[in-house]
C-alpha cells in the first residue's frame, strides 16, 4: 500500500539558510505520525513547506499526486489541512462564519453534516458559536482552528503545536480528538514539543534536530529509547549522550 | 447667512458626500483585501461617467474596445501563468470571461452607439464596460504582484492611475461632458428643492450599503472577502483564493466607480481627468476611517462633502485645499494614538 503523504529527500531554506535538510517521512492511511523535537529544529518549517506556503526543494506527493505545481488553495481542496501553530483564525468573525469559511471547497450540502461532525467532537464550540473567534480562550481558539480544518473534510490533518500554551487538561482533550479523528480515517501529522503525549498516541514517530531526521521508527520503540528520554522526555538516564 | 441658504450647502454636501462615503467604502474593502491604495479608483468614475454620457449622446465610448483589449492580455496572462498544466476546462472558461464576454459587450455597444439608447441601457452598458475594465485591471496589474509589499502595490497603482487617465483623454478627449439624468421628476419641500437626481443619489447610496452589509454578513463571497481581509494565510488554508477575494473586490470597486460617474455626470460636468479628484476627496474619508473602518469612513466621507459644500460658498478658491486640509489633523491625531511601529515587514 503506498503512503498517503510522502516527502523525499525536501530541502527547505530561508535564503541562504537551509532550515530543514534531505528529510523524507512517509503517512499512510488512519495512521498518526509524530515529529518531535525541541524548539527551532525546523518542525514548523518542514509543516509549512508541505502545504505550499514555504517553497520546498525535492520531492512531496499527497494521495499519488505529486504537489510540486499545486499552491495551497489546490492542496487544501485535495484533502490536505494544515492547523498553523498560530491558529491563523478569522478573529473578527464569530465561530460558526469561521468554520462554514473552512467548508470554502466543498459543497454545500455536505458542508452542514461536516458542521454537526465538528459540534459533535467540539461541543464547546456549539455553545460559542455567535461568539467572535477573538474573544475565545487559547484552548477554544485551538478547537476552532482544528474544526475549520476539519470542515474541509481532509484526509490528512497536519497539527502544529496543538498543545502550545494550554492548560494541561485541554490538551489532553486535544489529544482525545486527536485519536478519534484516526478511527473515523483522518489520518494525522503531529508536530509536538510535547513529545511524551504525543508518542503516546502516534503510530510512528520522527525525531528532529537542526533541520535533520536523526531517529525514526514506531513511536513506542521511539518512547523507549533512552537517548530520546533524556533529549525530549525530561528523563535523565546516567551517561545518556546528546543525540 | 441664512437657514435656506444654509440647507442648500447640507443638502449639496450631502448629495456629495453620498458618492465620497460609497469611493471611500471601495477603497477600504480593496486596500483590506489585497492591500492596494487604488489611486486609480477616480478613472473607475471618469470611465462609468464618460462611457455613459457618450452612449447617452449617441457615440461610441473607446472604453468598450479598452475592455476587450485588457481581456484578451488577461487571457494571455492565465494562459501563462497556467502553461504547465493547461486544462480544456481552465482554458475555456478563462476565454470565456476574457475574451467571449467582452466581445458580446463591445457587439452591444456598437448597436446601440449610434441611437441614442434609453437612459436604463446606457447605465447598465456602462456599469458592464467598467466592472470588466475592473476585472482584467487586477488580472494584469495587480495580481502578478499580490505578494509583494503595500509600497510596490501602490506604486503600481500610480503607473494604472497615469496609464488609465492618459487612455481617458485618447477615448474621450479634452472636452467635459454631462450626461441625461437618471431620474428627472422634483418636488419641493419647504425652501429645499429636491431633484430627481440627488434623490437617486440618495437612494442607490444607501441602497448599496445596504447590500454590501448583506453580502459581507451573509453570503459565502462576502464573507469569504472578509476574511481575507482579516487573515490571508487563514484564508488560503480555507482554500479561499487570494486571487479570487481580489477579483471580488476590483469588481466591487470598479462597479461603485462607475455607478458614482453616472450619479454625478448629470449634477457636474466631467472631464476625463475629474475623477481623480473625485476619488481623493473619497480616499480622505478612508483615511479618517483608518482604511479599516466602514462605517467611520461612511460617515467622514458626508462631512467631507459638507465640509467642501461650506467651503466653496465662503472660500471657494481654496475648497480643494480646505478639504485636503483635513486629513492633517485627522494623520496627527492618529499619529498620536497609534503605537510606534517599525516599517512594516512583507
Amino acid at each position: 500500500m503506498s503512503a498517503l503523504l510522502s516527502v523525499t529527500d525536501a530541502h527547505v531554506a530561508y535564503g541562504k539558510v537551509e532550515a530543514v535538510r534531505s528529510v523524507s517521512l512517509e503517512v499512510g492511511a488512519n495512521q498518526i505520525v509524530t515529529i518531535v523535537g525541541a524548539n527551532g529544529a525546523g518542525k514548523t518549517t518542514l509543516l509549512s513547506a508541505i502545504m505550499g506556503i514555504l517553497p520546498l526543494k525535492g520531492r512531496v506527493s499527497f494521495a499519488g499526486q505529486d504537489l510540486a505545481r499545486l499552491d495551497i488553495e489546490d492542496r487544501v481542496a485535495m484533502g490536505l489541512g494544515l492547523v498553523p501553530e498560530h491558529r491563523e483564525l478569522f478573529v473578527t468573525m464569530n465561530v460558526e462564519d469561521n468554520l462554514e469559511l473552512g467548508a470554502f471547497r466543498i459543497e454545500k450540502s455536505k458542508a452542514k453534516a461536516s458542521m454537526e461532525r465538528v459540534y459533535t467532537l467540539f461541543p464547546r464550540l456549539k455553545e460559542r458559536r455567535k461568539q467572535l473567534a477573538g474573544t475565545l480562550s487559547g484552548g477554544e481558539q485551538q478547537m476552532l482552528a482544528m474544526g475549520r480544518a476539519l470542515m474541509g473534510a481532509p484526509k490528512l490533518l497536519m497539527l502544529d503545536e496543538p498543545s502550545l500554551g494550554l492548560a494541561p487538561i485541554i490538551v489532553a482533550d486535544i489529544f482525545r480528538i486527536v485519536t478519534e479523528l484516526r478511527a473515523s480515517g483522518v489520518s494525522v501529522l503531529l508536530v509536538e514539543q510535547n513529545a511524551q503525549a504525543a508518542l503516546k498516541i502516534a503510530d510512528q514517530a520522527y525525531v528532529m534536530e537542526l533541520g535533520e531526521f536523526v531517529l525514526s521508527g514506531k513511536a513506542s520503540d521511539i518512547a523507549a529509547n533512552e537517548q530520546v528520554a533524556a533529549s525530549y522526555l525530561g528523563f535523565q538516564h546516567e551517561g545518556a549522550s546528546v543525540l | 447667512m441664512n437657514t435656506t441658504i444654509m440647507l442648500f450647502l447640507l443638502q449639496d454636501g450631502i448629495t456629495n458626500g453620498a458618492i465620497y462615503a460609497l469611493l471611500g467604502l471601495a477603497l477600504v474593502l480593496v486596500f483590506a483585501v489585497t492591500r492596494v491604495i487604488l489611486i486609480p479608483q477616480g478613472e473607475f468614475v471618469t470611465y462609468g461617467a464618460l462611457t455613459y454620457a457618450s452612449l447617452a449622446a449617441g457615440q461610441m465610448p473607446g472604453t468598450a474596445k479598452l475592455a476587450l483589449a485588457m481581456g484578451i492580455a488577461a487571457f494571455a496572462f492565465d494562459l501563462f501563468v497556467a502553461r504547465q498544466a493547461l486544462h480544456a476546462r481552465l482554458v475555456v472558461r478563462a476565454f470565456l470571461t476574457n475574451i467571449v464576454l467582452p466581445a458580446i459587450v463591445l457587439a452591444v455597444t456598437l448597436y446601440f452607439a449610434g441611437q441614442k439608447p434609453p437612459v436604463a441601457i446606457c447605465i447598465v452598458l456602462s456599469l458592464v464596460i467598467v466592472a470588466m475594465i475592473g476585472l482584467y485591471l487586477y488580472r494584469i496589474a495587480f495580481q502578478p504582484l499580490a505578494h509583494t509589499s503595500v509600497l510596490v502595490l501602490l506604486i503600481a497603482s500610480v503607473g494604472v492611475h497615469l496609464a488609465l487617465q492618459g487612455l481617458g483623454l485618447l477615448f474621450f478627449g479634452a472636452e467635459g461632458q454631462r450626461g441625461p439624468a437618471v431620474l428627472s421628476t422634483s418636488f419641493t419641500a419647504g425652501a429645499l428643492r429636491f431633484t430627481g437626481q440627488s434623490i437617486a443619489v440618495y437612494g442607490i447610496t444607501i441602497a448599496f450599503i445596504v447590500g454590501l452589509w448583506l453580502f459581507f454578513g451573509l453570503t459565502l463571497y462576502g464573507k469569504a472577502l472578509r476574511a481575507t481581509a482579516v487573515n490571508r494565510l487563514g484564508a488560503r488554508l480555507a482554500g479561499i483564493r487570494t486571487s479570487l477575494s481580489g477579483q471580488i473586490a476590483f469588481l466591487l470597486a470598479s462597479v461603485i466607480g462607475a455607478l458614482s460617474g453616472i450619479l454625478i455626470v448629470p449634477i457636474t460636468t466631467l472631464y476625463y481627468d475629474s475623477g481623480f479628484l473625485i476619488g481623493l476627496k473619497g480616499f480622505v474619508a478612508a483615511i479618517i476611517g483608518g482604511l479599516v473602518s466602514y462605517p467611520l469612513t461612511a460617515v467622514a466621507a458626508l462631512f467631507v462633502g459638507i465640509v467642501e459644500a461650506f467651503s466653496s460658498f465662503y472660500a471657494s478658491n481654496y475648497k480643494e485645499v480646505i478639504v485636503f486640509m483635513l486629513l492633517i489633523p485627522v494623520l496627527l491625531l492618529r499619529s498620536l494614538a497609534a503605537p510606534a511601529v517599525e516599517e512594516e515587514k512583507d
